[in-house]
């Protein structure tokens, strides 16, 4: 299936056929969010793909420019909601490196496990939209719902809150964890990995699902860092880049796990990184749980007011859906002078006109949900 | 014996009365039968997806489809501005009335139907051609590209499929030497003394799962959801359409849905056939709508159990299934029954090569599933423009 340009052309000559152009968004079932992109189709075929975004802009960095240190918190949730422990812990390494300030170890523990359960939240999410957006009735996505509603209730046990817990502190955490932590966290690990096996059962098993997503916007490994593609689309074309083995933060030098690759960067290998992604997580919750240290959580030194003098600090992390990176600048005072964020998603959505073209309106939208966008996290 | 309320002509009145009272009985039968099945999907999806469902609007739900009808009916009626007015607002009729039409030929017991054709079979799928007219004037008139595109979908897509439900069925009344689907049924009937017929499901596998794909296709259900893709074109044709002209298309899904689960086990199960009803405690006809009624909801019932479990083909694969795989195999065994029939061999010839069809299928299906992806890479604007120089 290609593009034909010469042909196309003929066929203009011959029939008088046009173009079309179908607005897709800002609201759509598909688009995950209030993304837009206006297509143009030759019958099926997209020839060509125009996205639009910043519908959700709320500006974040001139928010957290103009707030106490500890007051943004909150902003940074709501970049990548549906993993909104990555983006706090980022965000909180950021400030805790401009201050030099320690985090106690068992707030690191802490800290990996709750991003790894929101790594697993935010896969389910891009598992059930996913099957949804191939044609799947929704069942993909209550399956995945199930187990997303049992890791919220343990975030709101937790915090206080289900999508925006707002849990972690600059030096630490907000509070410990609940007592029954432990065998809670451990039954959540079985409810899991019982719903990854029944998206797996139900998307890997269908031959119509496979049919779909193989072969479906390739992409290679040069192309993909290129682009700036990061996260698990990169890693699909089969180059084992993960920040948490490349450059460990916090405690993840000591987990042991591995990185799964894709072969051709297909939407398949894209979904199975995914897929396999969250069984690795659900091996590091576990070693958390078994290496999980006593004792503070919060850094007891920690001033009433954050001052920090001239400074400024690039921190890397893998967010759910790629380098999830923030820039941060300090010139006394309690306000950062300046916060950039360098979000996946928005990267990983430049790749989208050059996969999208080509296809067919079906394989497009597809396509869409392939790169795991998080609206959030694109507008900031 | 049928009840004497549907022997002809009721009380001796003139025909045409006798047809519009049926007529009316099966349209009542019908707007209840599909309020409750959307009452039913929605239950039965439910459960296969963890949910409850409806369970507020009277015992578990139960009035749920009357509270759909009234908040429908009482629904503005927008028609956009773009639209084609009389297209617009007559492509619901139009998609209405074959499904309706075809209700007319269709026989819940024996000799309980509208009329008994005598072209019965001929008939249904002659008029449910019609359908795709409404489907299309939906589309183009709406002024709203998904519809545009969601009729023009609809419209190849059911002409395609359209040719292997044809002749899956035509094998099946080969077999059978009758296109009156009383006739149809009858002949599925166990009676000793009579021959032993089975269901044309045993006689016939390879037709009937032509015929169920294909049925699917023809509904618009999973995994052919193509023209109706809610995640791609949000509805298709019918995406601009509000309150009672909507629920026509609702209307029509379901309706032909129930049409459609009737006619096949009529013609594949036996429909209303009872083995020997004779020695059964009651009237036969009780006995008769009975068995209509449980294989016409297994029937919809497996309709929705795909609905839940599969994902949606695109638009290539539909029709490269449909005109590489289906119709071959169809045509190859309405060749291989002439043969049987022509020469009258033994009856157990044709579930032979006819089994051999089905697996055949199935095993295309599946091997079509594990190969590896040919070079043939889809959807990169790279390979678009090496293609172009």
């Amino acid at each position: 299936m290609t593009v034909w340009p010469e042909e196309r052309a003929q066929t203009i000559d011959s029939f008088n056929t046009v173009d079309m152009t179908i607005n897709v968004g800002p609201q759509h079932p598909a688009t995950h969010g209030v993304f837009r992109m206006v297509l143009t189709v030759d019958g099926e075929v997209v020839v060509d793909c125009e996205p639009y975004i910043g519908y959700l802009h709320r500006g974040l960095e001139k928010l957290t420019e103009n707030h106490d240190y500890r007051q943004s918190m909150g902003w940074w949730d709501r970049t990548d909601y549906l993993a909104g422990m990555c983006c706090e812990g980022a965000y909180c390494m950021a400030v805790e490196k401009l201050a030099g300030l320690e985090v106690p170890e068992r707030a690191e523990y802490i800290r990996v496990m709750m991003m790894e359960l929101s790594r697993i939240n935010s896969h389910f999410m891009f598992l059930g939209a996913f099957g949804a957006d191939v044609g799947s009735f929704g069942t993909s996505f209550v399956y995945a719902w199930r187990e997303r509603e049992r890791i919220y209730d343990f975030f709101e046990e937790v915090s206080g809150d289900r999508m925006f817990p707002t849990y972690f502190r600059p030096g630490g955490l907000q509070a410990d964890l609940p007592e029954n932590y432990e065998s809670r966290v451990r039954w959540l690990l079985g409810s899991i990995r019982q719903g990854i096996e029944d998206l797996d059962g139900l998307l890997t098993g269908n031959e119509i699902f496979v049919e779909r997503c193989r072969g479906l916007a390739p992409m290679t490994t040069e192309r993909a860092i290129n682009l700036g593609i990061t996260g698990p689309i990169l890693r699909a074309t089969g180059l084992p880049w993960d920040l948490r083995k490349a450059q460990p933060y916090s405690v993840y030098d000591r987990m042991k796990f591995e990185i799964p690759v894709g072969e051709q960067g297909d939407i398949f290998d894209r979904y199975f990184v995914r897929l396999s992604e969250m069984y690795q997580s659900t091996k590091i919750i576990e070693q958390c749980l078994d290496q999980m240290p006593k004792g503070l959580v919060l850094n007891p030194d920690l001033p009433k007011t954050l001052r920090i003098d001239n400074a400024e600090c690039y921190i890397r992390t893998e967010g759910t859906k790629g380098e999830y990176g923030v820039y941060a600048m300090a010139r006394g005072g309690v306000k950062p002078y300046r916060m950039k964020l360098r979000s996946p998603s928005f990267c990983n959505l430049s790749a989208l006109r050059e996969m999208v073209v080509g296809s067919y309106v079906a394989d497009a939208i597809i396509i869409l949900g392939s790169l795991d966008i998080v609206l959030g996290e694109v507008d900031k | 014996m049928g009840l004497f309320l549907f022997s002809d002509p009721l009380f001796g009145v003139w025909n045409w009365v006798d047809a519009i009272i049926r007529i009316v009985i099966v349209v009542l039968v019908m707007t209840l039968v599909v309020m409750y099945l959307t009452y039913g999907e929605r239950k039965l999806v439910a459960r296969f997806q963890q949910r409850l469902g409806p369970t507020k609007t009277g015992p578990a739900g139960l009035l749920q489809a009357f509270a759909d009808t009234v908040k429908l009916a009482a629904k503005e009626d927008i028609r956009p501005t773009n639209a084609d007015r009389w297209v617009f607002e007559f492509a619901p009729y139009l998609t209405f009335i074959p499904v309706l039409m075809v209700l007319i030929s269709l026989p819940f017991a024996r000799d309980w139907g509208v009329r008994d054709l005598s072209l019965g079979l001929f008939y249904v799928f002659a008029i449910l051609g019609l359908n795709i007219v409404g489907m299309l004037m939906a589309g183009l008139g709406s002024g709203n590209k998904y519809a545009l595109l969601g009729g023009v979908r609809a419209a190849a897509q059911m002409i395609s499929y359209e040719i292997p439900l044809v002749l899956s069925l035509l094998s099946v009344a080969m077999i059978a030497g009758t296109l009156n689907l009383n006739g149809i049924a009858a002949i599925q009937s166990f009676t000793p003394e009579e021959g032993q017929f089975a269901p044309f499901i045993f006689l016939q596998p390879l037709a009937f799962l032509i015929f169920f794909t294909a049925m699917l296709s023809e509904l618009h259900r999973a995994p052919f959801d193509i023209p109706v893709a809610e995640s791609e074109i949000v509805g298709g044709y019918f995406v601009e359409y509000s309150g009672m002209r909507w629920s026509m298309f609702q209307l029509t899904e379901y309706a032909s849905m129930w049409a459609f689960s009737v006619f096949g086990s009529i013609v594949f199960f036996g429909g209303w056939a009872v083995p020997d009803t004779g020695s059964w405690v009651g009237p036969d006809w009780a006995w008769q709508l009975g068995i209509t009624f449980v294989k016409s909801v297994a029937w919809i019932v497996a309709i929705m159990w795909v609905r839940t479990t599969v994902p949606r083909l695109r638009i290539d694969q539909l029709m490269s299934f449909c005109w590489k795989i289906l119709l071959p195999m169809s045509i190859v065994q309405l060749l291989m029954n002439g043969f049987i029939l022509i020469y009258d061999w033994p009856h157990i010839l044709l579930t032979l090569t006819s089994g051999a069809g089905a697996a055949a299928l199935v095993a295309i299906i599946i091997t079509r599933a594990i190969r590896r992806p040919k070079n043939k890479l889809v959807g990169t604007y790279r390979q678009a423009r090496a293609a172009a120089q």
